[in-house]
């Protein structure tokens, strides 16, 4: 049972809030009807930070927090949506079109895609950035999936799905920065995984078109996500 | 009141977005009492003429010969209409960029070829290094994305361009729509 103790009161955009001292102000965001645009956090998954879409203002840090990982404090004062956080989560979208190659009209996750939502949501209309264009790898060794590196954001969902859930830990990261990939195993064609268990759920996390099952032409690949929250309250319900 | 010049222009594009622009259907007419098409792939006029009000850019920049058209174009245009995803985002025209130009001239014209293989040098503009957004090349006024935006976002758009405002189009089209 929750102690008393542990409900924090806090201010989020100028209105009082209450909250349990384990819940992140994303969580609490949420709660309260607040709109905070993430990418690599997912319920169900531990989040990692990574793509710093959440980032909020704290009064009296300098420092922008990400939503997903700050926790409840007393007396706390959160902004979520100020212009400077606008400015750079346009930004932030903007950088994830103009990294790799992303082209909506001729995607299998077309109308079903959470990155493209996302740009509208943010209203971006068109990329301030030059374009990379960069020459990238298309995995469709695998017999059920393909992965399209073009189309791979770094959010990591696949990762994590994959080690938390599934505790296969097929895909990992490979590379710094710019260099970053996805890789299964040890960067080895994904359909020679011996460690792959072919569960799909990489697949169903995955918020673009970089992962999808075969078959699936332009528009038709739709992500289903319902597994994640039942497994997960299953385990927390047998530990 | 005067009639606005209005003119459409097709660049490294499906011309798909022009005939989204054609199914505007009866709306067109309404639309001609408001401007005049001075230059389109739709009327036989040879010259992009000075002094156009709106000018809707379809396609990437792709070519030379896009890259002087667009030039021109952006010279002699108020405002400048970036319309559909290959005009904003370069979209499948791109879909070259990650390769060097001359294995796509390798491709097109040599590898699939068996009649007088080699690529084109009269007629056919030189491809650039790289297709790209129109933004990239010259200064847009406003962006209609969508594969195509639809006849409903494109009479929205020029209508009120045409009265001299600028459409908010953020929840009606998106890349891809």
């Amino acid at each position: 049972m929750t102690q008393t103790g542990d409900i924090k009161t806090l201010k989020l955009d100028g209105r009082d809030v209450s909250a349990r001292a384990d819940e992140t102000i994303l969580q609490i965001a949420r709660q309260n009807g607040i709109f905070i645009p993430t990418m690599c956090e997912l319920e169900g998954l531990s989040s990692p930070g990574a793509c710093r879409l959440c980032l909020v203002e704290v009064k009296g840090s300098s420092k922008l927090m990400p939503a997903c990982l700050t926790h409840a404090e007393e007396g706390m004062e959160v902004t979520t949506g100020s212009e400077r956080l606008v400015n750079y989560r346009r930004m932030i979208v903007e950088l994830f079109f103009t990294e790799r190659n992303h082209v909506c009209s001729v995607c299998v996750s077309n109308g079903n895609c959470e990155l493209q939502s996302l740009a509208q949501k943010v209203g971006l209309t068109h990329v301030h950035f030059p374009y990379r264009f960069p020459g990238e790898q298309v995995d469709a060794s695998h017999g059920r999936f393909i992965a399209d590196h073009n189309r791979c954001i770094l959010c990591t969902r696949c990762v994590r799905v994959c080690d938390e859930i599934e505790g296969a830990h097929t895909w990992d990261v490979m590379g710094r920065g710019i260099q970053s990939h996805v890789v299964t195993d040890l960067h080895e064609p994904w359909g020679a995984s011996a460690s792959c268990t072919g569960c799909g759920k990489c697949v169903q996390v995955c918020p673009t078109g970089a992962l999808f099952e075969k078959g699936r032409s332009v528009a038709e690949m739709h992500k289903r996500r319902q597994f994640l929250p039942y497994l997960t309250l299953m385990r927390e319900g047998r530990e | 009141m005067s009639r606005k010049k209005l003119a459409t222009v097709w660049l490294d594009g499906c011309s798909g977005c022009h005939m989204s622009f054609l199914d505007m259907d009866e709306r067109l007419i309404e639309l001609a009492a408001k401007a005049e098409l001075v230059y389109s792939p739709l009327v036989d006029h040879k010259e992009f003429p000075p002094d156009v009000d709106v000018t809707l850019v379809e396609g990437a920049v792709s070519s030379e010969e896009d890259l002087h058209k667009i030039q021109t174009i952006r010279a002699r245009t108020k405002c400048l209409v970036s319309l559909g995803d290959c005009a904003v985002t370069a979209n499948v025209p791109g879909m070259r960029n990650p390769f060097p130009v001359i294995e796509v001239y390798d491709r097109a014209y040599r590898e699939n070829t068996t009649l007088d293989p080699g690529e084109p040098n009269e007629v056919v503009p030189r491809l650039l290094p790289h297709a790209r957004p129109v933004h990239e090349v010259v200064t847009v006024d406003v962006f209609v994305p969508g594969c195509p935006p639809s006849a409903g976002v494109i009479y929205e758009a020029v209508t009120a361009l045409l009265e001299g405002k600028h459409p908010d189009l953020s929840a009606k089209t998106r890349f891809g729509a």
